[in-house]
């Protein structure tokens, strides 16, 4: 589904990424792991179309999507549902869902949002409540039923379990199974490693800008560096 | 006139005075409506917005004169000409240098205003020029006051484009989409909003809504170079004063204003009587800091 391959990328003179090579097969979840400061969030910043890629492809479902304008992006149905949820505090639950289908998924709206309701039924409950009254973890909900209106081929989940209670977190990943479950291509960028690789395919383990390691989860788990340096044991 | 002691009026001549107020008032908020759409919502500060009433003003004489053509007539002209004039003036010159930063929008829209009311100078000269309709002596009789058509149209005016913009914000994904570039620019980006695009649009609807004012003020108003001045700081005052990106605070910041004017002139005479727009504005910020429509930002 995302076949991205050799991506250089930074600010400036200041070279973020070195070279990246990741793969998400349909309706898989792979886990994009690494400390702060190891390139994930400039990764997904060029995957969406934010800041462009200095050298490198992305391919989305065959289609090549390098260097496109976000507006672009969401069009070709990579969908980012970024860290720190950034919802429409101003707008209700209902028109931050219906602007999720502003560029995409637009002629099945009513369907998507029923679904997404059906998910998460928090929402149904507060549909029409302002966004920024929400709680973090219904605002978590809502980014991403937001990011699913799009009726996406890839969806970046980007720390969502960033500010949760220990509770929502397990809540959290135990829903983003199931949207994989339902077919969904899942590109999950986390801090939380643990958790992380108990739902993941595969991983990617990001160190200075480079794949440092990759592999199954219980391969990886096996590693005692992966596990010193991200698991503290 | 009495400037000590507060002269005193029949109760007919005091209504009569407010309801010419209200009509007054429309005038307001017919102006205002577009500026707390770009001031308001974007926070764009619009200093060119008087500059762009005059220039549509001028239109509107220039069709009546060159072509005869009546000036509601000419709101289906004027109307889409301001729309695409805002929206040019947006992603041409304004989102383009401004960076994004308020205080170089600020001066950028300043020169824009310092070069059309020159232009308008040079290419217009300083005389003052108003369209002539047959039915601007023809009304309604109140008893206590008479309103002449143009009145009553700006008027009805006011309400119609309070009512469609609220309508266009809180109906319509385009409404929705401004709202969202507003508040939350990286979240609006990342579902697919084409932000300088919006950018352009709540501009160039601001700029229509000004249009909408010419064609409006032409029958009532003459037009110079120097028009905009009239209407501008008040415009302000009425966007303020109504909360910022209120549109039914606009309209009724409006009808106050002018209210409060017409009073004002009527017990405290024809320049002193001024004062009152400043002071009910104090008076109003005082008790409520967000104006009478205003949402506390967050």
């Amino acid at each position: 589904m995302l076949e991205v391959r050799g991506i250089r990328a930074g600010y400036g003179s200041m070279e973020v990424l070195r070279g990246i090579d990741i793969d998400v097969a349909p309706g898989e979840i792979i886990a994009v792991l690494g400390a702060n400061g190891a390139g994930k969030s400039t990764l997904n910043n060029v995957l969406s179309g934010v800041i462009p890629a200095g050298s490198g492809r992305v391919m989305l479902d065959g289609a090549d999507i390098t260097g496109g304008r976000p507006t672009a992006i969401v069009e070709a149905g990579l969908i980012h549902v970024p860290e720190g949820r950034r919802v429409f505090p101003n707008l209700n639950v209902e028109k931050n869902l219906l602007l999720g289908g502003y560029r995409r998924g637009k002629a099945n709206r009513a369907a998507n949002m029923a679904h997404v309701y059906e998910i998460f039924p928090r929402l149904a409950e507060r549909r029409r409540q302002f966004a920024g009254t929400l709680s973090g973890g219904e605002q978590q909900m809502l980014a991403i039923g937001r990011g699913m209106m799009a009726e996406p081929k890839l969806l970046i989940l980007d720390e969502p379990s960033l500010g949760l209670s220990p509770k929502l977190v397990e809540e959290m990943f135990t829903l983003i199974a199931r949207l994989a479950g339902e077919g969904l291509s899942i590109l999950l960028v986390e801090q939380n490693v643990a958790q992380s690789l108990e739902i993941a395919a595969r991983a990617y383990v990001l160190e200075n800008g480079e794949v440092a390691m990759q592999g199954l989860p219980g391969d990886l788990l096996a590693r005692d560096d992966l596990r010193k340096s991200y698991l503290g044991v | 006139m009495d400037f000590l002691g507060l002269p005193s009026y029949s109760w007919e001549t005091v209504l009569g005075s407010a309801i010419s107020g209200v009509f007054l008032g429309s005038v307001y908020a017919l102006v205002a409506l577009g500026l707390t759409l770009i001031y308001g919502v974007l926070h764009i500060i619009n200093f060119a917005h008087g500059a762009m009433l005059m220039l549509a003003m001028y239109a509107v004489f220039f069709l009546w004169s060159a072509l005869g053509i009546d000036p509601y007539l000419a709101l289906l002209i004027v109307v889409p000409a301001g729309f695409v004039f805002g929206y040019a003036l947006q992603r041409g010159v304004i989102g383009r240098f401004s960076h994004g930063r308020d205080e170089i929008t600020l001066l950028v829209t300043l020169g824009i205003a310092i070069m059309i009311e020159n232009g308008a100078l040079f290419a217009f000269s300083a005389t003052e020029r108003q369209v002539q309709v047959p039915y601007d002596f023809d009304g309604i009789d109140f008893g206590v006051t008479f309103a002449v058509w143009p009145e009553i149209a700006a008027l009805a005016g006011s309400l119609v484009v309070t009512l469609a913009l609220w309508l266009f914000m809180t109906r319509t994904d385009m409404g929705h989409a401004i709202q969202a570039v507003a508040k939350e620019r990286r979240g609006a980006e990342l579902v697919g909003i084409d932000v300088e695009h919006i950018y352009g649009v709540t501009f160039g609807i601001g700029a229509a809504c000004v249009a909408v004012a010419a064609c409006l003020l032409a029958p009532t108003y003459a037009v110079s170079p120097q028009f905009g001045y009239l209407f501008v700081l008040i415009a302000f005052t009425v966007v303020v004063l109504g909360g910022m990106g209120s549109f039914v605070g606009a309209l009724v910041g409006g009808f106050l204003i002018g209210i409060t004017e017409q009073l004002g002139r009527l017990y405290l005479g024809e320049s002193l009587g001024l004062i009152t727009i400043s002071a009910i504005f104090i008076l109003v910020l005082l008790f409520r800091p967000t104006g009478l429509f205003g949402q506390a930002s967050g």
